[in-house]
């Protein structure tokens, strides 16, 4: 019988029914401007500043450095952009890693067009990277490091407290991209030593288009977005009520559940990578063994393609991703891939499977089955299988 | 994205396989751009009596391969040397823009394929005589 079955949710996250219902009231009947002095207004504020506190408290901030913003890649490029243009006086080098999302990388090549030099850091085998690397690369001029928490499509889980304490024994701004350990891995940003940390509501059962950006107070960084006095005059625009409703219903949700979702994610995760293990032969697990996000699956699958395998694995019902060049619009593998260092042939072959909250042990069970006879049909046809 | 035409060839992809003892073989394209097309085939008295592939590569690839095999057997060589991608992309119904570099490669893996077994033959094909692969570009 064919299912329905998603494992795709790095990718994003249904709106769980409680978070739905939480933000209804928003669009329909407290509909204020969060600015305006009357009744709707001062509604729509307590909101927006409820959600707020609910953020905070999640991370262990304070209310007044959270930061609502359309997302995670608005949140991104405002920390790289901001803390660089800031600080553009006491230095022009920001350090980085090669695995980090686009809206990280893009960022930063967007500012090494307006005079500032990068560091792109390497990565070992299974995505880690290295403490040395970092403390070697750190100049004189240094204003930023900007490393993310878990890696999006391997799962790897950065060491982001020692980094922490290399950024702050040198007096250097210190940004993580936390869009994937956020409602996975409990965040707080003094044992982390970060001054900045992206998170996101679509990928913690939250609506899209709406992120916050964590400032450390005292940090000094440029505002994003020019206009309003709104979110303390660093970030205009009418406040995305319903949105952020939703957001810090869905954080509050995710917190409550935390050590519950984990266990359940990792023990169903364990599962499916110990089947396809064993099921399936020349595969390779991407990612690091036991530092990893508790919903990654990420394998290549040798002599075979991945947007092939996509396609089949939809035709059964089941959506998941890939990091082969034919999905990515490229003629290369994805970068992520490529600093693990793995060949491109191998590269091609990668599927990531996500496991999140409305993922059940049948899923699992029927994508591995799917999935054995998908590789096996694709190897038939494969030149490159012997 | 993929027109029915190419999603029923990538899913009940015709002539899979190898022949053995094939009168021509021809491999193009390269692992590290994710795309390998072998194309086998029988020739008697100058007709494509079977053709077979094996592919690497994603859904177009591997629909062009499949399509591609059909549309020459049983055609002389001389029409088979005429066949351009274009043929390919037509009877697919059409490939997205990025994917029409997958009808090049099912096009000059028959040509390769016909020269190989040229070359067996000691034979000259008529419109081969200037044939060069193609660079391989997405």
């Amino acid at each position: 019988m064919k299912k329905n079955v998603y494992l795709d949710y790095s990718a994003t996250t249904p709106v769980k029914k409680e978070v739905f219902e939480a933000m209804v009231p928003f669009y329909t009947e407290n509909f204020g401007n969060a600015s305006s002095i009357y009744r709707y207004g001062r509604e729509a504020k307590a909101v927006v500043e409820n959600s707020r506190e609910i953020i905070a408290e999640t991370i262990n901030a304070e209310t007044n450095e959270i930061y609502f913003c359309a997302g995670g890649s608005e949140a991104d490029n405002w920390a790289l952009k901001g803390i660089a243009e800031a600080n553009a006086k006491k230095g022009r080098h920001i350090i980085t890693s090669k695995i980090e999302h686009h809206a990280v990388l893009h960022s930063c090549k967007y500012l090494e067009t307006r005079g500032f030099e990068v560091t792109y850091l390497d990565v070992d085998e299974y995505g880690m990277i290295d403490l040395e690397d970092i403390k070697n690369a750190i100049r004189n001029d240094t204003i930023l490091i900007s490393i993310m928490y878990v890696n999006n499509e391997i799962g790897t889980v950065q060491p982001i407290a020692e980094i922490g304490k290399i950024a702050k024994g040198n007096g250097i701004y210190f940004h993580t991209d936390a869009v994937q350990s956020y409602g996975h891995i409990k965040l707080d940003v003094k044992k982390l030593g970060v001054d900045l940390m992206t998170v996101s509501s679509h990928k913690i059962y939250g609506p899209k288009g709406v992120g916050a950006l964590y400032i450390r107070k005292g940090t000094k960084i440029n505002q994003f977005i020019h206009g309003g006095a709104q979110e303390r005059n660093m970030r205009a625009g009418t406040e995305n009520l319903a949105a952020i409703a939703g957001f810090g219903k869905a954080a509050s949700i995710a917190d409550e559940t935390l050590y519950e979702h984990r266990s359940r994610l990792i023990s169903l995760r364990d599962k499916m990578i110990k089947d396809i293990s064993r099921r399936i032969s020349h595969v390779k697990l991407n990612g690091h063994p036991s530092e990893r996000h508790p919903g990654n699956v990420n394998f290549c699958f040798e002599f075979i393609e991945g947007e092939s395998l996509l396609l089949l694995l939809d035709n059964q019902g089941i959506s998941a991703s890939s990091g082969s060049a034919c999905t990515s619009g490229s003629l290369d593998p994805s970068h992520v891939l490529m600093a693990l260092g793995l060949p491109h042939e191998i590269a091609h072959g990668s599927l990531r499977l996500t496991i999140g909250d409305f993922t059940t042990e049948e899923d699992v069970d029927y994508t591995v089955e799917k999935l054995v006879g998908i590789v096996e049909k694709l190897r038939e046809i494969s030149p490159l299988h012997q | 994205m993929y027109s029915e035409k190419v999603m029923d060839h990538f899913m009940n992809p015709r002539n899979v396989g190898e022949i053995e003892n094939a009168d021509g073989v021809g491999e193009v394209g390269n692992p590290q751009c994710g795309d390998i097309m072998k194309i086998f085939l029988k020739i008697e008295n100058d007709i494509i009596v079977d053709a077979k592939f094996k592919t690497f590569g994603c859904g177009s690839a591997i629909a062009s391969s499949s399509m591609a095999t059909e549309l020459i057997k049983g055609k002389s060589i001389d029409e088979v040397v005429s066949l351009t991608n274009r043929a390919v992309v037509e009877a697919l119904d059409g490939l997205p823009p990025k994917k029409v570099h997958c009808s090049v490669l099912a096009e000059d893996a028959i040509k390769v394929a016909l020269m190989d077994y040229a070359k067996k033959n000691n034979l000259n094909i008529k419109g081969l005589e200037n044939f060069k692969v193609r660079d391989h570009e997405h």
